[in-house]
């Protein structure tokens, strides 16, 4: 019996955090968005001195990028420099 | 008749309409396919993409979708007598919104989880873009003028439910300082919340100068109040006014800080409020006291009976909880049965409660005729009759009537509230929508959009005149709210039959609902247009015409575009 109403509490629980959970989510999303956009700045003209370095993330975040320019309301690549479609 | 038989012959249709009919459409019409990956799977993304229980899902579907709607609607249509209102709420449920919900959720699955909104657009073109958005708009305003004045009429019949929702303000912000910036999980602080409300709840019903009762300050009903209005019309333009301030800051705020943490209260309020209600009416096992059907009615049940009721019985606004946010997130074809078919199912639960909430609370018929003896009166009182009728339902479980009065009423009060809040936001981003697609920037600014927003809303609350004077007439727009959200509904009905008839099915089980949901509307609005709100009718009042006459057009101009959309090829622009 406290077996189920623990169960219960947990699922009860799992439904309100559902939206909660989401807002987080995108709210770290957003923040990610902004920081690739940093990394990337020198490509669409804003000046970046550490442009090398993080260059070199380049592969770790290509796979990201897709996603991430499809956010930004780009159907297609806007760096000439990364062709991901 | 028994209360609980009522309710035990609503429950098992319900039962029976999820057990065969949701599987029959399920299996022979939509077929839905175990091994079909969903959006979810497909485009995963930890925020809007994420596979989620079945049972998490509903339960969030469910909590999002119902509200004050479905208890007011009800509340209202029992004038007809009570049969009339429980068997379109029991039908529309199980053949209805069933399937809209269900529909809707599955559509959107086979469409990479888009919106009702981005696929009328892909099928029928721009124009039904604009169309999508006008009746949204329309519908919203509607929502916000109904549920301000709803708010204040609450404020004014129940003083002291005033303290306690206004608590739920700071506790909100509370509970949101803690979840999101010190990390705590969420039940603890919501729980405490709500135990706060529910306290100074039993403290304001009893302690008179928690009460903060306008009218009596202004010297009571007869007296003369602010501008030169009586007291009821100052009340009301005053709780209106700080309504519309409230929601002017609520919709600009990031919705973490205010309106979220009020979502965790009110699902909370959801579940204590149900149970109470359905609990309540076993202890007290009370007889249906209300007409089984009211023959003194001086306006027809057909066809506003069906508008009157439209959440509860179907309404457009699933479709957009649907195909906005539950379709991203299903795990399994196959689930959607049960999050879009129950979902409605737990709306019809609410909504049948409602009913018997107030068709049990009557002494005799006379008692009956005296609360409902016009339509007009049926509009204007039936929410109270129904706080009244739940509180009695209530007092099965021992308590004491004013406190559960006030109790109910503050649960009302919190579902519209938030309603409100949400509708203003989503008003906004529709002005500023069209602001983009008119090439006018500044309505694209938050500030002149939540001003327009609020501004419009706050003028339909306000100028229509009703029995107590100024402010108070805001209960006509009920119909044209039930029309607005019938049209939404049947839009996504469409969307579904042109899916269908692209695989080749039969779509009968949604444009049957569909051509009945439009015949109504149409019924309904060349009724009010014509023969009340023109200036030839029996009550002019220009403001209720425009608005009547456009619900109207836009009818025709959906079944026009129905017929063309499903005679020509445009379901070609699916994905599947």
């Amino acid at each position: 019996m406290l077996e189920q109403i623990k169960k219960l509490i947990q699922y009860y629980e799992e439904v309100i955090s559902l939206p909660h959970r989401q807002e987080i989510a995108r709210e770290l999303r957003h923040e990610d968005d902004i920081f690739l956009l940093l990394l990337y700045s020198e490509m669409i003209g804003i000046p970046n001195p550490v442009y090398y370095y993080t260059l070199e993330l380049y592969p770790y975040m290509l796979e990201k990028f897709h996603d991430w320019h499809l956010r930004m309301g780009m159907e297609k690549s806007p760096l000439s420099g990364i062709r991901c479609c | 008749m028994s209360g609980i038989l009522v309710a035990v012959i609503g429950i098992v249709v319900f039962a029976l309409g999820y057990r065969y009919y949701s599987k029959f459409v399920a299996e022979k019409i939509f077929r839905l396919d175990p091994n079909y990956v969903t959006p979810a799977h497909q485009y995963k993304d930890g925020v809007d993409f994420v596979p989620t229980n079945k049972f998490v899902l509903w339960g969030h579907h469910f909590t999002s979708v119902a509200g004050a709607a479905p208890i007011l609607g009800p509340a209202i249509a029992v004038y007809w007598g009570w049969l009339p209102a429980f068997l379109w709420v029991i039908l529309g449920t199980v053949f209805a919104a069933g399937v809209h919900d269900f529909g809707t959720l599955v559509l959107s699955i086979r469409n990479k989880g888009q919106s009702v909104g981005t696929l009328a657009h892909r099928l029928i073109g721009q124009r039904a873009k604009i169309l999508f958005l006008f009746i949204i708009l329309i519908l919203v305003l509607m929502v916000n003028a109904v549920f301000a004045w709803v708010i204040s009429n609450l404020f004014i019949s129940y003083p002291a439910s005033v303290v306690p929702v206004f608590i739920q303000i700071p506790l909100a912000i509370w509970i949101g300082y803690a979840v999101y910036k010190r990390n705590i999980k969420m039940l603890l602080p919501s729980v405490i919340a709500l135990a706060v409300m529910y306290l100074v709840a039993v403290l304001s019903s009893n302690i008179g100068w928690m009460q903060i009762d306008l009218v009596q300050w202004m010297g009571g009903e007869g007296s003369t109040g602010i501008f030169g209005l009586g007291a009821v019309s100052s009340a009301f333009f005053i709780w209106i006014i700080i309504l519309m301030v409230y929601v002017y800051i609520a919709s600009t705020l990031p919705v973490w800080k205010l309106l979220q943490p009020r979502d965790f209260i009110n699902s909370h309020q959801l579940v204590v409020g149900l149970g109470i209600l359905y609990v309540g009416l076993i202890f007290t096992n009370p007889e249906m006291t209300a007409p089984v059907t009211n023959a003194n009615a001086d306006t027809s049940w057909l066809p506003l009976l069906f508008i009157t009721i439209a959440c509860g019985a179907i309404s457009g606004f699933h479709g957009l909880v649907s195909s906005g946010t539950s379709s991203k997130q299903l795990d399994k074809e196959t689930d959607a049965r049960f999050v879009g078919y129950a979902g409605a199912v737990g709306e019809g639960i609410l909504a049948l409660v409602s009913i018997i909430a107030v068709a049990t609370f009557f002494t005799s018929t006379a008692d009956f005729s005296a609360v409902y003896h016009s339509f007009a009166s049926a509009n204007a009182s039936g929410l109270g009759v129904f706080v009244e009728g739940a509180a009695v339902l209530a007092g099965g479980l021992g308590i004491p009537t004013d406190v559960a009065v006030t109790i109910v009423s503050i649960i009302v009060v919190s579902f519209a509230a938030t309603t409100l809040d949400t509708s203003v936001r989503l008003m906004r981003y529709i002005i500023a929508e069209l602001g983009t697609e008119y090439k006018l920037p500044a309505l694209t600014k938050t500030h002149v959009a939540t001003s327009i927003a609020v501004l419009s809303s706050a003028a339909l609350v306000l100028l229509p005149e009703g029995p107590k004077g100024f402010g108070s007439g805001g209960y006509q727009l009920w119909p044209l709210f039930g029309t607005a959200n019938q049209l939404l509904a049947a839009i996504s009905l469409m969307l579904i039959a042109v899916w269908l008839k692209r695989l080749g099915r039969n779509y009968a089980v949604v444009i049957i609902p569909m051509i009945f949901v439009m015949v109504m509307t149409l019924y309904a609005m060349f009724q009010q247009v014509l023969f009340e709100w023109s200036w030839n009718g029996t009550e002019p009042n220009t403001l209720l015409f425009v608005l009547g006459s456009i619900i109207f057009v836009f009818a025709i101009w959906i079944i026009i575009t129905a017929f063309s959309v499903l005679r020509g090829s445009a379901d070609q622009n699916l994905d599947n």
